[in-house]
């Protein structure tokens, strides 16, 4: 059987967790561009070449993009033909998490639930496992910053409700977040399960490249319908007004219980961070 | 109508009068930072009538919690933080005389009003924009909450801070009028 030790999954997350923070996807710097060319309000223009100059200087200076370097969310899924050798996973995503927050200068957001106090190294990251077949092991860190993610929202609706439902939900979440989730944002859209599912796939939508197609052809056009109208909305970049509100729409489906739509919103900020590695 | 202003702290009735919504500012000076817990403090501290650990009379916070300078530089990223939370603290920091506040996002309408009664501004930097906006701070000192962290009360020195005016004193949004003028369809409700 294949074997895995904790301390390259700790080096690897460590790694990851400052290069998430300091270098912006292409696909979303490409998205900036795209949004430049469309854009009417010399604001939003500004603020557009900004956010490309901005992504430049964090690359290049290894400096965070923004300085809410966020929770740090780990997606890892584990081949059911490999050993993990040497200790705790869970203990050694979180030492990696704690190396990259402290060695990559990354700011520590976390606190005690009730007294609030800072656990002082951005531990523990929230992590979701999985298991899938082969004798691999791959790990995604997606710092995740909490201007959009106060933003988001649950809901169950009525079957009655339907898609109309869905989209209005989606819209008005999108209008009431406003300024506050940090546009251009990406609007993952979570339909289906339970509860934590609907939110859980609704975050892993955010993973998908911006600019990316949808591979359900009915998905892929909810999607650019979707985004059409969140952005007639105006809200633009910053919230001050404009073209480019959403850099898109995606959408992650699961099976619906008969009673009801499960609907999650997960709203990404423009910093939209996350890295992976197949160890 | 978007005008080019630059504003050194602290400051005055005068230059802050001649502010409008959309207008490009670019700060020069002392200026402060905190965000929610170090906001909490404060007002708790004007509550029980104790003076405050700096004198914010004419001066500019910045709701900010940057993260950790790397050695040699004054600060590491340095954006803004969503100014709705500290709309709670907020009208107790205008009446002693803070006459400034850069954030992002809408303020709610009684800052509106505040800001009307205070002759004070609010101001919008680019969220997320850290990186950028670290360039414009020459040197930062923890004054206050060092218990705090990234949250802790600071000194900033800046040139050329790059911000807009959101809300002014004439009870102008910026936020309202751009998105208003960008919406090309309401929702249906």
């Amino acid at each position: 059987m294949r074997e895995l030790h904790v301390r390259t999954v700790t080096d690897a997350v460590r790694d990851m967790a400052i290069k998430a923070n300091t270098e912006l996807g292409q696909d979303v710097i490409d998205a900036f561009h795209r949004a430049l060319e469309q854009e009417a309000s010399p604001i939003a223009k500004e603020i557009l070449l900004r956010l490309i100059e901005n992504a430049a200087i964090a690359k290049k200076e290894r400096l965070p993009i923004c300085q809410d370097t966020g929770m740090a969310v780990v997606f890892a899924t584990l081949g059911q033909d490999l050993h993990i050798v040497g200790g705790s996973l869970t203990a050694a995503i979180n030492e990696g998490i704690r190396l990259g927050y402290q060695d990559g200068y990354l700011r520590k957001s976390l606190c005690h639930a009730i007294t609030r106090k800072n656990t002082g190294d951005n531990s523990p990251a929230v992590i979701h496992y999985d298991i899938e077949a082969g004798d691999r092991c791959k790990i995604i860190v997606a710092p995740k910053g909490f201007g959009s993610e106060n933003m988001s929202r649950v809901t169950m609706l009525a079957p009655s409700e339907g898609l109309d439902g869905v989209k209005k939900f989606l819209l008005e979440r999108v209008k009431k977040a406003g300024p506050n989730s940090c546009a251009p944002i990406t609007v993952g859209v979570g339909i289906g399960g339970t509860l934590e599912h609907a939110a859980l796939i609704a975050k892993q939508a955010l993973l998908r490249p911006l600019g990316s197609t949808n591979p359900d052809p009915e998905l892929a056009k909810l999607e650019n319908d979707w985004n059409n109208e969140i952005n007639l909305l105006g809200i633009g970049p910053q919230g001050l007004g404009g073209r480019t509100t959403s850099l898109g729409v995606h959408i992650n489906t699961a099976a619906c219980h008969i009673a009801s739509i499960s609907l999650a919103v997960n709203l990404q900020c423009h910093a939209s961070r996350h890295k992976e590695i197949l160890l | 109508m978007n005008e080019r202003f630059v504003l050194t702290t602290p400051l005055e009735d005068a230059s802050l009068e001649e502010l409008h919504i959309g207008d490009r500012v670019l700060i020069r000076g002392i200026i402060y930072s905190a965000r929610d817990a170090a906001h909490q403090r404060l007002v708790q501290l004007i509550a029980d009538n104790q003076p405050l650990p700096v004198d914010i009379n004419g001066q500019i916070m910045y709701y900010m919690g940057p993260s950790p300078a790397k050695p040699g530089q004054a600060i590491g990223a340095a954006g803004p933080t969503s100014s709705y939370r500290m709309d709670a603290y907020t009208p107790a920091l205008l009446a002693k005389g803070l006459k400034g506040m850069i954030g992002k996002g809408a303020r709610d309408s009684k800052i509106k009003n505040a800001l009307r009664e205070y002759k004070a501004v609010y101001f919008a930097a680019i969220g997320g924009a850290g990186a950028l906006i670290s360039k414009c701070i020459l040197n930062a000192e923890v004054v206050a909450y060092p218990d705090l962290g990234t949250e802790a009360l600071r000194r900033l020195t800046v040139k050329d801070f790059p911000v807009f005016v959101a809300n002014d004193m004439y009870g102008g949004d910026l936020y309202e009028q751009g998105i208003k003028e960008y919406a090309r369809k309401a929702l249906s409700d």
